[in-house]
């Protein structure tokens, strides 16, 4: 049984237990020296590192599969459609779907979001209607919705945080009204690192009739997800923050929502049958996939996943868990620190800011000690705004991380108040 | 191995704990923002520009320590040059930071940056100010545009 993160105690940590060194021989990149220091990799919200596994299984796809998928009768176009259309149920499996067709190819997070807001929002939105997102959304989880609004003359509300940075649940029921059309909200924040309560703000939209899409992007890597208890209407998420390769991530939408949206873009794959009069659409997932796709980028993923059920979810959400509750007491420990996203439920994101640093400041001296973070705004201006400050160091964990790194990256930061007082 | 001494010099250090020039110009006729995306740097620069001479100047906004204290030690070293020597010294300032200046002696205090060169990722951060100045300066109209 998975615990509510807040609920693990010490002694639910596993840290000690975890073999995270194991792990560690997995993942090649992380054996090497930066600036003559060892790597201390805490930039996992921007992009994960991929475990040999992943990188063989993308190698030995193009050394021994690569064909182009569901259109050759030869052996190899048979071996890449079925690795291709094996990983969509690894997929499914991995979310939780209903059924394989609900899971749809696209480039990553970004994609999956525009897809929605440019088939189901096109033909759902209209003048005077709203879309409802939330203070702490990523940009591509902002845009692309603002984008809808202005064509169809609709209005972009947003459901406000308070200043731990969790979602005040009562603004955002009141914003759910009968002009609602959509609601767009993140699983876990980029920034924040904040946990939503997913399933209860798809209850409060649904109570009213109205669609969820869930950014699952900093989720996948961190929680166990179950789209059906979710009962969210469309899940996203990307392969490059779930140790599979970049440029490949999967929309997961309802199928009878799907099946009412029209295409996303036309071409190859996406069709029936084609005349210059009249051409028939292709069945889900296909309706949605016009060209040739990544198939080396599901084949990654497939072995990401695979990779991560041999792990366990149970085992790494424990795990992190206390990596997380350690970090956060380190952190909050050092003088001149002040941490930013502070919900009772996190995974992964420690957000601070430094009284005489500037986050880039801190990000370059954690660079000479062999950190790498991130600084800056985390594609989340407005939500920068809403903390009244222009940037944050972040750091983000992953399975791979260790408390020895931890204290690397406190021994950093306090480097950074030797400079900067 | 790159030495963060030689990037936060003692120089850097003052100038951005203590910016000069750090206000709003109030009878400037000249000025221009800059902002730098990827680490959310802003600056806006004021300039007195009189019979093809920067009078005066100053600026406002907030950034790293880099990028602030270029702003600073910028405003210092070029008030009463004349624009043709400002465009040489930016000229000349931006071949430090990017490594490519032979030498550096004539730019007086602008040497303190000539570490930036071995952070590559910095660059944009002493320069921002600049790029204002240049814009600002290529601003031909003679009343203050921007409030
Ligand atoms: C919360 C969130 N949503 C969306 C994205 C966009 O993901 P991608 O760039 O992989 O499309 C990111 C990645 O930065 C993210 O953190």
């Amino acid at each position: 049984m998975v615990k509510a993160l807040h609920e693990l105690k010490t002694a639910d940590y596993r840290v000690d237990a975890f073999d995270v060194a194991r792990i560690r021989r997995d993942f090649p990149i992380l054996h090497q020296r930066v600036h003559g220091k060892p790597l201390v990799y805490l930039d996992n919200a921007a992009t994960t590192q991929k475990p040999q596994a992943v990188i063989d299984a993308v190698g030995r796809y193009y050394s021994t599969d690569n064909a182009n998928v569901h259109r050759g009768v030869h052996l190899l176009s048979q071996r890449a459609t079925d690795a291709y259309e094996g990983a969509r149920v690894t997929v499914q499996n991995f979310i939780n779907a209903a059924e394989s067709c609900e899971v749809i190819y696209v480039r990553g997070t970004t994609e999956a979001i525009n897809l929605v807001a440019q088939t189901y929002g096109r033909k759902s939105v209209g003048a005077g209607d709203e879309i409802v997102i939330t203070a702490m959304d990523h940009h591509s989880n902002i845009v692309p919705w603002q984008m809808l609004c202005d064509e169809k003359g609709a209005k972009l509300r947003v459901a406000p945080i308070n200043d731990a940075g969790e979602l005040l649940l009562d603004e955002y029921e009141r914003l759910l009204t009968p002009k609602t059309k959509l609601v767009a909200i993140p699983h876990v924040s980029n920034a924040l690192g904040t946990v939503n309560p997913v399933k209860r703000l798809v209850e409060l939209a649904h109570a009213r009739g109205v669609p969820v899409l869930v950014d699952g992007a900093q989720a996948a890597p961190h929680l166990k997800i179950d789209v059906q208890d979710l009962n969210c209407d469309f899940y996203a998420f990307s392969s490059h923050k779930v140790f599979g390769p970049t440029g490949f991530g999967v929309l997961y939408g309802k199928k009878a929502l799907l099946e009412k949206m029209p295409p996303y873009q036309g071409g190859g794959d996406m069709i029936l049958s084609v005349s210059f009069e009249k051409t028939v659409y292709n069945a889900l997932p296909y309706k949605f996939e016009a060209g040739t796709p990544h198939i080396a980028g599901a084949v990654g993923l497939a072995q990401a996943i695979h990779y991560l059920l041999g792990v366990g979810f149970d085992a790494i959400m424990g795990y992190e868990a206390g990596l997380l509750a350690y970090a956060t007491e380190t952190i909050a420990a050092l003088p001149g620190v002040k941490i930013i996203g502070t919900a009772k439920e996190k995974a992964g994101v420690i957000s601070f800011v430094m009284d005489n640093a500037h986050a880039h400041d801190v990000g370059t001296i954690l660079d000479q000690e062999g950190v790498a973070i991130r600084t800056g705004h985390h594609c989340a201006m407005p939500l920068m705004k809403r903390f009244g400050v222009p940037a944050t160091a972040r750091a983000s964990l992953a399975l791979y991380n260790t408390k020895e790194e931890i204290d690397t990256l406190a021994a950093a930061i306090l480097k950074v108040r030797e400079v900067f007082g | 191995m790159s030495d963060l001494r030689d990037l936060y010099q003692e120089t850097i250090l003052d100038h951005n704990k203590r910016p000069r020039n750090f206000k709003k110009l109030e009878n400037a006729n000249r000025s221009a923002d800059g902002y730098n995306p990827l680490c959310g740097d802003k600056v806006k620069v004021y300039l007195r520009v009189e019979d093809g001479r920067v009078q005066d100047l100053s600026f406002e906004g907030s950034g790293c320590a880099i990028s602030k204290a270029s702003a600073s030690v910028m405003t210092e070293s070029l008030k009463g040059k004349s624009v043709e020597e400002v465009e040489s010294i930016f000229k000349r300032f931006r071949d430090l930071v990017m490594g490519k200046a032979e030498e550096a002696d004539d730019l007086g205090k602008l040497v303190v940056f000539s570490g930036v060169c071995e952070f590559p990722t910095r660059v944009k951060c002493a320069t921002l100010a600049w790029h204002a100045l240049q814009a600002a300066l290529q601003d031909t109209k003679e009343a203050v545009s921007t409030e």
